[in-house]
This record gives structure tokens, sequence and C-alpha cells, in this order.
């Protein structure tokens, strides 16, 4: 019999940001993530410019009670439509890996499972972040170069403009993040989206079967409804502030991959 | 070094592993044997974590699996089930494996070369043949240069080409004194691959010998029989207390327990036809039938009850 084949031994340990690039890999790799990210993009800007080239254009024979009182939230319309493909891409990241058996491929690599959760949280977090940036302050810069020619525009230096331009994209990687939570928990792309949309827009209606007394305090914390916040610069009564609004959302997204975290180092990939 | 003891893996109330011991040796290659459903894909799972046992432990050079960090170092493994996105070029999947554990891309090109998917590595992977795609599982397999390779079915569904390829790289790998398991359920793939036979039935350890040992150990021989009544001529023959297999080819079967004039009276009694008759020798595809007898037993049972022919 052969001498026993030597296991590599000297090469250095695997850490964090092994993972950290081996799942930056694996998200700019697949079409999807372009396909969503380019939906999401021009989407957001795309919309401004549709809005408030619109609102411009009434401007000057509008009814004064029709007039826009929060233009700057009024230029981040497209973040609502956004926030569907930047979920989708969430669920996708995951999902996508469950649905073509590379998930086995995954943790036959990296058995454990929690940290390839964690490394493809903080990617996915990074580049959504980035994008949802990038989309939100170029949606709001055209939306307002639009409504000033009617001097209307909101400018970043005003109150609590900046925070609700910067929190347009970070409402949008939370989004993401929900997505890629919802993922993980249900593993099946269809069912993760199904309960992605649920949760964003069947939430809010629900809360219609309560007495309207208890509804109009539990509205504020549904969603979208305290997602949304982050990106809103006059408040409606009642409403939760800015950041605890986000917050509120954030749990959402963190109770998901939480849930996830949990069962995933006991189910059979 | 891969070592089972007691192990054991429930699904509900079905047991796939049932109390299972072995321990696969390096520098040769052993060949995991049973019928489909005995449990080997389960048991290889397990061996690289995606399932955990029930209880009892399985480990790799004295390792539990979970608890190695840079694990394709360890192990190799070609599971049966598709293990790539089909989006993603078998290059980049190749790459954020390899980079997961540390593993250049250096390595990437070479394993790549090494399987002859070079030229195809930028292409979509969802596009492959099946042949390609065992030939990626092989280059995900040998990334780490490990010192363990489990291979699950990996002659399924291959031109004879690709066979005769896997057949031959696993050899080299246990050659260079690497520990290989490769499974099937085919007796006669394993008879050419393997040196030493790991045998389980329902999920039981049934043999755990060398090639020649089962050999020598299996019954004296077995008759094949063409027929164009398959099914009236199987259950004749059960009924005279023979052992009967349908062979791959409709109409073939493989008997042990009657002789040759055995077969051809009870075919005269019953007004049967016979298309062929032929006596083999002591064979491992016969020891291999006697081995798994229970089990097979078993399905045919179950194959009865829903008329299917068995």
């Amino acid at each position: 019999m052969t001498a026993a084949y030597p296991t590599p031994a000297s090469a250095p340990s695997v850490g964090f940001g092994n993972l950290l690039v081996s799942e930056w890999t694996k998200l700019r790799t697949v079409r999807s993530t372009y396909t969503t990210a380019l939906i999401a993009a021009l989407g957001t800007i795309a919309l401004a410019i549709a809005v408030c080239g619109r609102y411009a254009q009434d401007y000057a024979t509008m009814n004064p009670d029709d007039r826009q009182s929060d233009l700057t939230n009024f230029s981040l319309t497209g973040v609502y439509l956004a926030q569907v493909a930047l979920g989708a891409l969430g669920v996708l990241a995951v999902s996508g890996e469950y649905g073509t058996g590379m998930i086995r491929a995954t943790f036959v690599a990296v058995p454990q499972r929690r940290l390839v959760l964690a490394a493809k949280g903080i990617v996915l977090a990074a580049a959504t972040v980035a994008l949802g940036e990038t989309a939100s302050f170029a949606a709001f810069s055209v939306g307002q170069a639009i409504l000033s020619t009617r001097h209307v525009g909101m400018s970043l230096g005003d109150p609590g403009v900046l925070r609700a331009v910067f929190g347009a994209g970070l409402y949008l990687s939370a989004t993401a993040l929900l997505g890629f939570g919802l993922g993980a928990l249900i593993r099946h792309t269809a069912g993760a989206l199904s309960a992605f949309f649920g949760l964003l827009y069947a939430t809010t209606a629900l809360t219609d079967i309560l007495p309207t007394t208890w509804r109009n305090h539990v509205i504020n914390y549904m969603p979208v409804n305290a997602g949304s916040q982050i990106m809103t610069v006059s408040h409606t009564p009642g409403a939760l502030s800015a950041w605890l609004g986000f917050a509120v959302f954030s749990c959402y997204a963190a109770a998901a991959i939480a849930a996830a975290a949990v069962v995933v180092e006991h189910r059979d990939a | 070094m891969i070592e089972a003891q007691a192990l054991t893996k429930r699904y509900g109330t079905t047991v796939a592993v049932d109390d299972l011991s072995f321990s696969v040796r390096p520098g040769r290659v052993t060949g995991f044997l049973g019928p489909n459903g005995a449990g080997k894909s389960t048991t290889m799972r397990m061996i690289v974590g995606l399932d955990l046992p029930t209880s009892g432990a399985i480990t790799v050079g004295g390792h539990a699996y979970r608890e190695l960090r840079r694990p394709l170092h360890h192990v190799g493994a070609l599971l049966e089930a598709r293990a790539w996105h089909s989006g993603r070029s078998a290059y980049n999947h190749l790459l954020c494996l390899a980079q997961s554990n540390g593993i250049g891309r250096r390595r990437v090109g070479e394993v790549l070369d090494l399987v002859g998917l070079a030229g195809v590595a930028r292409r979509r992977a969802g596009g492959f043949s099946l042949g390609m795609g065992q030939r990626l599982g092989i280059a995900a397999a040998l990334l780490g240069d490990p010192p363990v390779i489990v291979c699950d079915e990996p002659v399924n569904g291959l031109d004879p080409e690709g066979i005769s390829w896997i057949r031959g790289l696993l050899r080299s790998l246990a050659a260079q004194g690497r520990t290989v398991l490769v499974s099937s359920h085919l007796m006669s793939e394993m008879a050419l691959t393997a040196d030493h036979l790991i045998v389980i039935g329902r999920g039981r350890l049934v043999a755990d010998a060398s090639i020649a040992d089962v050999i020598a150990a299996g019954p004296g021989g077995h008759v094949e029989v063409r027929t164009p009544q398959p099914e009236e001529f199987a259950a004749a023959l059960r009924a005279a207390g023979a052992h009967v297999a349908a062979q791959d080819e409709p109409g073939t079967m493989t008997v042990i327990g009657l002789a040759c004039a055995q077969i051809g009276d009870i075919a005269t009694e019953r007004r049967l036809t016979i298309h062929g008759l032929a006596q083999h020798g002591a064979s491992l595809e016969a020891a291999y039938l006697e081995l798994t007898r229970d089990s097979t037993v078993h399905r045919h049972r179950a194959a009865a009850e829903t008329g299917a022919l068995s």
C-alpha cells in the first residue's frame, strides 16, 4: 500500500475575509443581480423624471390644494418601485443557491453555515447601500432640477432633506436584506417572493380588520409605513419619527435573518 | 481515512441508515455498493456534513466534517445531485468555491485543465451536458488537492468514454495514496474500479471485504434467462425457490438457485418461451445479488404489490 496522501497543512487558515470575497464573486457572477439592480436604479430615476416633470408641467394651473407638501419625498417616488426589484435581488441571492443545488457546494466548502449567511448578508448590504444611495441621490438631483424650473425645488441643505435622500438608499438596502432573510428562511424563490410582497403590502391592508383606534396606531408599525419615514421630510401626525421608523423596518429584516440563522445549522441541505 | 461508528439516520419513521460502522482506508478505491435506496447517498451526504446523523458519528481524518476550517483541503466530494448555479460560468463557480477556502485562481485553471473543461470554462454551467457536469463536479472536488475523495454514482448517465475517464482518474487518485470512496448500484462497474467493497442494504452493513473475498463467499454461479414472458417466468421461478432479478435489458433476468436443466423443465411444464439460457460461473454480480437478497426481496414484494415488473 502506498503512503497516505497528506492534507496540505501549511496554507493560511481561512478567515471571514475569504467568505466575503467568495460571496462577492457569487453576487457579481449571476445575471439576475444585474437585471434587478438595473431595474431598481433606472426605476428610481425614471419615476423621478416622470412625476416631477408632470408636476412642473401642471404647476401653474394646479389647484393650491393639490400641491405637494413634501417635494423631497415626491422626487423619491421611484423607491417604491425599486424596493420590489431589490427585494427580489435579496431573495435570489440565497434562494437561487437552494433552487439550483449550489447550496450543497457552498455548505460542503464552508460547513459553518451561519458564517456563510453572515458573509452573504454583509456583501449584499454593502452592494445594495452603494446602489441605493446612487439611485436615490441621482433621482433627487434630477427631480429637483426639473422642479427648480418652477422655483419649487428643494436642496440637500434644507432641513431634513439630506437625511431623507440618504435614508432612501438605506431603505432600499434594508429591503434587499428583508428579501435575503426571507429567502434564507423559506429557501424557495416563489415562496420567499410571496412572503416578501405579503409582508410589504398585505400587512398594511390587514390592519383594516382592527378596530379603528388600534388600527391607527398599529399601522405606523407596518413595514412600509414605518420604513418610509426615513425618506420623509414632513411627517404626518402620529407617524413614527424617521430613525425610529427605519429601526422598526430593519427589525423585520433582522427577524427574518435571525430565524434563518437559527434553523440553517440543523436543516439537511 | 473515513470512519463511521454506529451511524444512523432517520427521516421521520423511515430509517435510511441503520447502525452502520465501517472504515475507508487510503491507497485504494473502496466501492460503496448497494441497491437504490440502500442509504448510500445519505451516508455520503453525512460524510460532508450536508445531513446530520440522528445518532452515531462519521469522521474524516478523525474530525467531524463541520469542525473543519478548510474542508476542501480535507475532502473532495462529487455528490449525486447537481451542485452549481446554472447561471454562473464553470470558471466563476470554481472561483467562488476556491476563494471561500483560500485557494488561488491558478488552481482553478489547473483543475479546469485536468478535467478537460478549460475550453468551455466561460460558458454558463446551466447549458452543460451530464458528462460536462460530472467533470465540473470532479473539478470542484479536486480544488483543494484533498487526501480524501468521495464520489456518489460518478458514472451515472455517462458515455463509455466518460466512464473510462472517471475510472482511470479514481484509480490514479488512489494510487497517489488518497482515500477514495465511490458509490454505485452496479456491481459490474465496481468490479472494474474498486479494490475493496463496502456493501449495504436497507441502511445496514452487508459486507466489508476485498473483491476477491466477496466473490469467494458468493454462490457458485447464476443463470441468465431471456424470455418474452418475463413476468410469468419470474413468478414461476420464484415459486420454485429461485432468486430472480431483472436486468437492464427488457426480458432478461438473472437467476440464482436453479440450474439450467431445472429452469428448462419449469418452462416446459408452464408452457413458457425461452429465447436464451446461459450458465455463468461464480461472479461478483451473483455474489452481490446474494448479499443484498434481503433488501431486493423487499423491493420485489413492494413492486409486485403495485403491479410493476420486478
